[in-house]
């Protein structure tokens, strides 16, 4: 609850924000700016959480934008310089020992105030690294290796056991460490923030908000997305199915109505004297297309592959038949698999690399020998009906792309597509034979989660 | 032109948890906001985490009346605006013999023969009034194009009768899980509001309020072990209400701790999907379930 900021100067401050926001691809309007600053003026400034929710009600639009927001909040409404230490930290051994023992108390305790003021101090006496004005800087990376608050779990644990309290049930006991691992998270991430504010002081907030804070996860690029980005852009599985789903049904619905149906016409208007006043349309019965998925999984568009099988996974119930296959350099079905994995999802790439036969004597895709195997070995799954998503980046290790393999399996199947990660400028660079499977098939970047949820929108046949 | 409900924020929570409603501060800031700007507030969350009973709750607090728009997939025009009661209007017009048909066409076409349905009945109503427009998501989209001059500009145009204007602005609240994105035009005549999973510290105090009676060591064992069910990766989370009918199972079993046996078979309360279920229960330490 420390006071946000002095109101001289929140306009420009307001317009800063908005400005960062737009960067990240938020429509905002001037309109809502406008809202914003009324919004500004109810509450007042002086509890920085009030400020905080009332942009963020003015400001956004969705849930998903909630992330960025807060960061980029933290820079342009920071905690007050009046919390800054008041004793400098010399950064020797005593020092980060008594540093770790308070941090130890405030996270018994859950005091988020006292968090805060440690993040700050923590950042001051063990983040600063250089000392040429230029070169220098706040790093979180730096001051969480030095501090290493995950190491603090057990002396938290000792506590919280032995601290006098309502007698702890012992059903709970277990659920401790969990707890206490949550807690220490959220340290981390207020460390981080805290970095993050002191290089923009340094720097200038607006370069720092465009380039330290990631975007939305829908919008993270699935070949640069590091583990926790992974599994945040996981959670978004579910809601984008629903949409999806939403989007489809609509579509079918409308695409079921078919030509006028004479017969049912003509003995409708009996009942207005022989006059058609209501032609009665013939309904095509509903036919939903089969999917066969065919996902390179290999280390590096491993994430990409996943995130689209658990897609596809969650839409089964919109197709006949799902299909899905991986391969590194040789092919196996994984559609158990994965219908298995819809509980576990993080564990699903490992699980699939464990049990799937998808590497002969070396682990590099080969997409050659992959494709001709799927089309002596799986060309029953490919039919008038069947639609083909392969996913991949199209780079063969300097192998033989087997053209001929590919275009076997685009004649047997309806439609044939193909979702590249790669950004088109990148296609036919280096080992990359994206350009003549191109020739082939339909093929498309897709990079992030928007572009993968517009385009199974777009391209499933109704 | 604000609805002029609260006074501030405090204001906002402190009447709010008098009806037994415990705003976090997010809700409590955006609450009076919406107040204090006129602006719809729309409000998205995973079920079950208040987002009507909010609506109830403002209702309640200032004494206003509660119009409520249920939508469904197939609502329209004349289940949320007016419909004209034809019924009536045939009647009027049998009766009528003898008059010429200008002065029937004037007369059935009037305030007598308009059924208001919620949106109009809110509009025009001169008390205070709060509409709720519950599950937003479950409309076609149409119906966003026609909530678009509503809460735009809180007026609706009957062709017959000529604009509507509000006399007093309603304080407007639309719900929604998701379930469908609305659109954007939607969204910007509107002030967001999600409502997650409340805080530790604001559950206890929930489910001590709702749940009268039960002992408060047992009351933070459940919020932690909810917080715990919350952290996995499970199909449906538990949300508040499910926390609420948890303590409550709890209390009716005469359960004064949690034990192993009193988790394992009471946690069908709380989770919906038998493969949630296994997998908590391993997670937790349980024996088979």
């Amino acid at each position: 609850m420390a006071p946000a900021t002095e109101p001289a100067g929140a306009v420009a401050r307001l317009t800063g924000l908005v400005a960062a926001l737009r960067d990240h691809g938020f429509g905002i309007g001037t309109g809502e700016t406008v809202d914003a600053g009324r919004a500004l003026e109810a509450v007042g400034f002086t509890d920085r959480e009030r400020v905080r929710e009332a942009l963020a009600a003015t400001l956004l639009h969705s849930e998903l934008q909630r992330p960025v927001f807060d960061r980029v909040f933290d820079l342009y409404f920071p905690l007050g310089r009046a919390d800054a230490p008041d004793e400098a930290y010399g950064n020797t051994p005593a020092a980060l020992a008594a540093l770790r023992e308070r941090l130890a108390e405030a996270l018994t305790a859950g005091d988020g105030a006292a968090l805060d003021r440690l993040a700050a101090e923590a950042v001051a006496g063990f983040g600063g690294f250089g000392s040429t004005p230029g070169s220098d800087g706040w790093s979180s990376y730096q001051t969480l290796s030095r501090l290493r608050p995950e190491t603090l779990l057990a002396r938290v644990r000792e506590r919280l056991r032995t601290a006098p309290g309502p007698e702890d049930p012992e059903f709970t006991e277990r659920l401790l460490d969990d707890e206490i691992r949550r807690r220490i998270e959220a340290f981390r991430e207020r460390v981080r923030t805290e970095a993050r504010r002191r290089v923009a002081e340094r720097q200038g907030r607006d370069r720092v908000a465009r380039r330290a804070v990631a975007g939305t996860a829908d919008s993270v690029d699935f070949l640069l997305a590091g583990r926790a980005q992974l599994d945040e852009l996981r959670r978004t599985v579910r809601p984008l199915a629903r949409k999806l789903a939403t989007r489809l049904a609509a579509r079918r619905r409308r695409a079921a109505r078919g030509e006028i149906d004479l017969r049912r016409t003509l003995r409708r208007s009996l009942s207005t004297g022989g006059v058609p006043v209501r032609p009665v349309l013939r309904r095509r019965p509903p036919r939903r297309p089969e999917l066969v998925l065919l996902c390179d999984v290999s280390g590096s568009v491993a994430g990409f592959a996943q995130f689209t099988m658990l897609l596809v996974q969650a839409l089964h119930d919109q197709f006949s038949r799902v299909r899905v296959f991986a391969f590194v350099n040789r092919v196996d079905e994984v559609t158990g698999l994965i219908a298995r994995g819809a509980a576990d999802p993080a564990g699903l790439g490992d699980r699939i690399l464990a049990e799937a036969e998808l590497t002969g004597w070396h682990g590099q895709s080969d997409y050659g020998t992959a494709l001709g195997e799927f089309a002596d070995r799986y060309a029953e799954a490919l039919g008038p009906r069947s639609v083909v998503f392969v996913l991949g980046d199209a780079r063969t290790n300097g192998a033989d792309p087997n053209l001929a393999a590919l275009r076997r399996i685009a004649g047997r199947a309806r439609r044939v597509h193909w979702l590249n990660p790669e950004q088109p400028s990148l296609w036919g660079t280096g080992d990359s034979v994206a350009p003549a499977y191109a020739e082939l098939v339909e093929m498309r970047p897709c990079r992030n989660a928007r572009q993968l949820g517009a385009l199974i929108g777009r391209l499933l046949p109704v | 032109m604000t609805t002029g409900f609260f006074s501030s924020v405090d204001d906002v929570a402190e009447r709010l948890a008098a009806t037994g409603y415990l705003a976090s501060p997010a809700v409590a800031t955006t609450v009076f906001l919406a107040d204090r700007l006129g602006k719809p507030l729309l409000v998205e969350g995973p079920a079950g985490v208040g987002k009507t009973e909010l609506a109830k709750a403002v209702t309640e607090v200032t004494g206003a009346d509660l119009v409520r728009l249920q939508c469904y997939e197939g609502v329209d025009e004349s289940r949320a605006l007016y419909e004209w009661n034809h019924a009536k209007q045939l009647l009027r017009i049998t009766a009528g013999r003898g008059e010429s048909w200008d002065e029937t066409r004037t007369d059935i076409f009037g305030e007598e023969f308009l059924l208001p349905r919620p949106l109009l009945t809110a509009i025009r109503s001169e008390r205070p009034t709060v509409l709720l427009i519950d599950e937003t998501d479950k409309a076609d989209v149409e119906v966003e194009g026609l909530l678009l001059e509503v809460l735009g500009d809180f007026q609706i145009t009957v062709p017959e009768l000529g604009t509507i204007t509000a006399v007093r602005r309603p304080f407007t609240v639309l719900t929604s899980n998701a379930s469908r994105e609305l659109s954007e035009a939607l969204r910007r005549r509107c002030l967001f509001l999600h409502i997650g999973f409340p805080e530790e510290e604001l559950e206890r105090r929930i489910v001590t309020l709702k749940v009268p009676g039960l002992d408060t060591a047992l009351a933070t064992s459940v919020v932690r072990v909810v917080g715990a069910l919350r952290a996995m990766d499970l199909r449906k989370v538990p949300s508040v209400s499910e926390t609420i009918d948890w303590a409550r199972t709890l209390l009716a079993l005469g359960a004064d701790r949690l034990d192993e046996q009193v988790v394992r078979e009471t946690l069908g309360v709380l989770l919906k999907h038998q493969e949630d279920i296994v997998k908590a229960a391993a997670k937790l330490d349980l024996e088979a379930v």
